[in-house]
């Protein structure tokens, strides 16, 4: 048993960080720093620079553009990221449809679609939550109809993340209604400029706009954009939701954030001190860091120990990951008010593009607080995941 | 950076756990707690024969030459067996002295004794106003001839009635919370001067608060500097307080293990109690308690070798803060999640409670420690 890193994972963490300082747009890391939303060129410009240098779709097999790193050099990688920072890669394209297109999909599929998710070429997004499917996700009712050598479909997916960049949509569809739930479900993937495909933006509570509703009125698809079998796209599901693992517990983020809380919080003054010199201020801050860096080598064993169970059995601690750094990120997001306080009021009105740089940046707090509480929500709810330690850890 | 046991560590975490599975179930404990001093001279014995009380010595010394895991793993498991043995006084503590301060002769004095399992120790350092600072030492040392006469009074000391040699921590100058002028002694428990009070603590354990009165000592008594050991000191009990969360992990294993077979067997309204989403879910919120408690407990066993005090002392002081919150929650739902029946000493889920309860509380508990660490300025 050895917790460090060894020599050459230092000197890779070196050359990781060496990249980022040289080649992340200023502007891009001022603004995560303060909290404020990225616009889509942004985000592009960034992970184009990524897929230059080959780091685009890291965790890729090789012959499709992967590194071949092993897998504590993606966990620093990520953390490294998420700790800088700048904006992860695409995780639509990159983490979910690649993997399940490289795995099962046929050969022109991988061709057309891989390397066009790797430089973002199409910017993809998410279609499988519906408005009454939600943790209930197999009750989706989207369908899909086969109609000689198209698929018509018809239905309205919801929370569909930046769907409002979107080029591509990969899209869970129910392909046999006779079938039961989980069974008669397919994966298709299409175009969001297709004839019938309306955004409608969801306002979040924070005054963003990164979420939307999709409608889908008789678009038609081309047969050939079935990922894979039909009806088995259940199983492409949750094959794809594996593999979100990676990073799920955002230790990055809020180390990035904890740094911000101690920087903010010894320019910012209650009782006439600093309120870094507040000792109950600074016991709750240290006790939010110390559940970090459990949560930090919790996420250090499950990426070690990595394969080690079995392909598709993860490591029991894995579940821990999503509640614990949901957890710590709504905290930091609780400290960043603390600290604030009464300067945390001021709204600043997003513009048409959906950017906000009206105003200060202490303007971004309360709405990141605000924004923060739906990663307990989203990729599960932790209630969910709860429900899963019981099921497959516990045996309950 | 490796988190996988190597080969040998394996075989002794499956000798350690194969000798407790056999000597220490439930029934044979309440047996060995009814035996004078109240632990098993015969447990113990097996622990020396199978080589568990040299494990951290140097091999000069007669010992395996062990490291942190190899405790970790030790500690875990009299942890998930809820052991009476003084381990942590004699091996951990005691031991922890002999090896970081001792000189030559007090190592071949004290460390073959323990080896073979024929002498136990204790650590008599707390006194009636210290609580949790080391540094906080009214007992004194003062010169006599060539050695020492030690006055004052100790309290909570486990293995204390029965150890054979006390280890005392004494001031031999300046003023009571003075951070220099502590020394570290040993003292034969039989020395004249000495009476001791002895009484059981709540988990079953021994300890004894002791008094010292003119108690007098060879110049060969002291361990390190007589008139600088705080650092020795500090070092040895952050080694214990790595040990006692180690020891609460397994605690806590073995109370979410217990929880949750009760849960699955307990039936109400014609259904296991465990179907209810409820219990489900608090289950689970044990579960990610423990991990979180598994996880630091690792990282304080690897913060023993940082060769920065404060570094050391920093993570060790976070891991006992991750481990008092972890086992004050898996402990309380343990008991609750067990009924009535989880109130009574017939049931072992409470005696687990009462053990993680006093590991809280034994050098620093969470609040003390959390102290400790925002002083320090954080951890990330």
């Amino acid at each position: 048993m050895d917790l460090a890193f060894t020599k050459e994972e230092v000197a890779f963490r070196e050359e990781v960080r060496a990249f980022f300082r040289d080649n992340v747009p200023p502007d891009t890391r001022r603004k995560m720093q303060e909290g404020r939303h990225l616009s889509k060129d942004e985000m592009v410009t960034w992970w184009r620079i990524l897929n230059k240098k080959g780091w685009g779709v890291s965790h890729w097999p090789k012959e499709y553009g992967g590194t071949g790193w092993t897998s504590v050099q993606h966990y620093i990688f990520n953390e490294e990221l998420q700790a800088y920072p700048a904006p992860q890669p695409l995780a639509f394209g990159v983490s979910m449809v690649g993997p399940v297109i490289y795995t099962f999909g046929n050969e022109a599929q991988k061709k057309q679609y891989l390397p066009r998710i790797a430089n973002v070429d199409d910017w993809w997004c998410q279609g499988f939550s519906e408005p009454g499917s939600g943790s209930d996700l197999a009750s989706l009712r989207t369908k899909a109809e086969r109609k000689g050598d198209k698929w018509i479909i018809n239905g309205q997916k919801t929370w569909t993340t930046l769907a409002q960049h979107a080029d591509m949509i990969f899209c869970l569809c129910r392909t046999d209604p006779s079938a039961k739930k989980q069974m008669g479900i397919s994966f298709i993937v299409f175009s969001m400029k297709s004839k019938g495909v309306t955004v409608r933006p969801i306002q979040t509570i924070d005054g963003g706009h990164e979420v939307n509703e999709v409608f889908f009125d008789n678009v038609e698809v081309p047969i050939e954009n079935l990922i894979g079998e039909e009806n088995k796209g259940w199983d492409y599901a949750k094959f794809l939701l594996g593999n979100e693992r990676t990073g799920i517990a955002r230790v990055g983020v809020s180390k990035e954030r904890i740094r911000r809380i101690k920087e903010l919080a010894s320019k910012v003054e209650s009782g006439g001190r600093p309120v870094i010199e507040d000792p109950a201020f600074r016991e709750k801050l240290s006790a939010c860091e110390i559940e970090l860096k459990a949560l930090e080598l919790t996420q250090l064993r499950v990426v070690a120990d990595e394969g080690k169970h079995g392909k598709g059995k993860p490591n029991p601690a894995s579940s821990v990951l999503k509640i614990k750094g949901s957890e710590i990120q709504q905290t930091t997001t609780e400290l960043l008010m603390e600290v604030i306080g009464p300067f945390a009021a001021p709204y600043d009105v997003h513009g048409d593009d959906g950017s906000n740089e009206a105003m200060d940046w202490t303007a971004q707090i309360a709405p990141s607080y605000f924004n923060n509480r739906k990663v307990s929500i989203y990729g599960g709810s932790n209630e969910i995941q709860r429900n899963i330690i019981a099921k497959a850890v516990l045996g309950l | 950076m490796d988190f996988d046991l190597s080969e040998e560590q394996r075989l002794l975490k499956e000798s350690v756990d194969g000798l407790l599975t056999d000597a220490y179930d439930f029934e044979q404990r309440k047996k060995y707690m009814k035996e004078k001093g109240g632990w098993s001279k015969a447990v113990w014995s097996k622990l020396a024969e199978q080589g568990l009380l040299g494990l951290p010595f140097a091999e000069a010394d007669g010992g395996f030459g062990a490291g942190g895991v190899e405790t970790m793993i030790v500690m875990e498991a009299l942890g998930k067996a809820l052991v009476l043995e003084p381990y942590l006084a004699t091996v951990v503590i005691g031991g922890g002295f002999l090896r970081h301060g001792g000189s030559a002769e007090q190592k071949a004095a004290h460390i073959p004794g323990i080896i073979d399992g024929s002498k136990t120790l204790a650590f008599a350092q707390l006194e009636k106003n210290s609580r949790y600072d080391l540094f906080d030492v009214t007992t004194t040392a003062k010169k006599k001839g060539d050695g020492w006469v030690i006055d004052g009074e100790k309290f909570v000391v486990l293995n204390g009635e029965n150890a054979d040699t006390l280890i005392v921590t004494a001031r031999t100058k300046g003023e009571r919370r003075d951070k220099n002028g502590i020394g570290v002694f040993l003292v034969p428990a039989n020395a004249k001067g000495i009476s001791k009070k002895g009484y059981p603590t709540q988990d079953g354990l021994y300890a004894a608060d002791i008094s010292f009165t003119g108690v007098e000592v060879g110049s060969d008594a002291a361990i390190g500097n007589p008139e600088d050991a705080l650092a020795l000191i500090e070092r040895v009990v952050d080694e214990a307080r790595v040990a006692l969360c180690a020891e609460a992990v397994g605690a806590m294993d073995e109370s979410l293990k217990e929880t949750v077979e009760y849960i699955k067997t307990r039936k109400q309204f014609g259904v296991a109690i465990g179907s209810f989403q409820s219990l489900q879910h608090r289950a689970s919120d044990m579960f990610v308690a423990a991990e979180q408690a598994r996880s630091m407990s690792m990282f304080a066993t690897m913060a023993t070798d940082f060769e920065d005090a404060k570094e050391r002392a920093n993570a060790i002081a976070a891991a006992k803060v991750q481990i008092g919150k972890s086992l004050k929650f898996v402990g309380q739902q343990a008991i609750q999640l067990h009924g009535g029946i989880g109130m009574t000493m017939e049931a072992k889920i409470g005696h687990y409670f009462k053990r993680l309860t006093m590991i809280e509380n034994t050098f620093g508990d969470t609040e003390y420690h959390l102290r400790r660490v925002a002083d320090a300025g954080g951890l990330i």
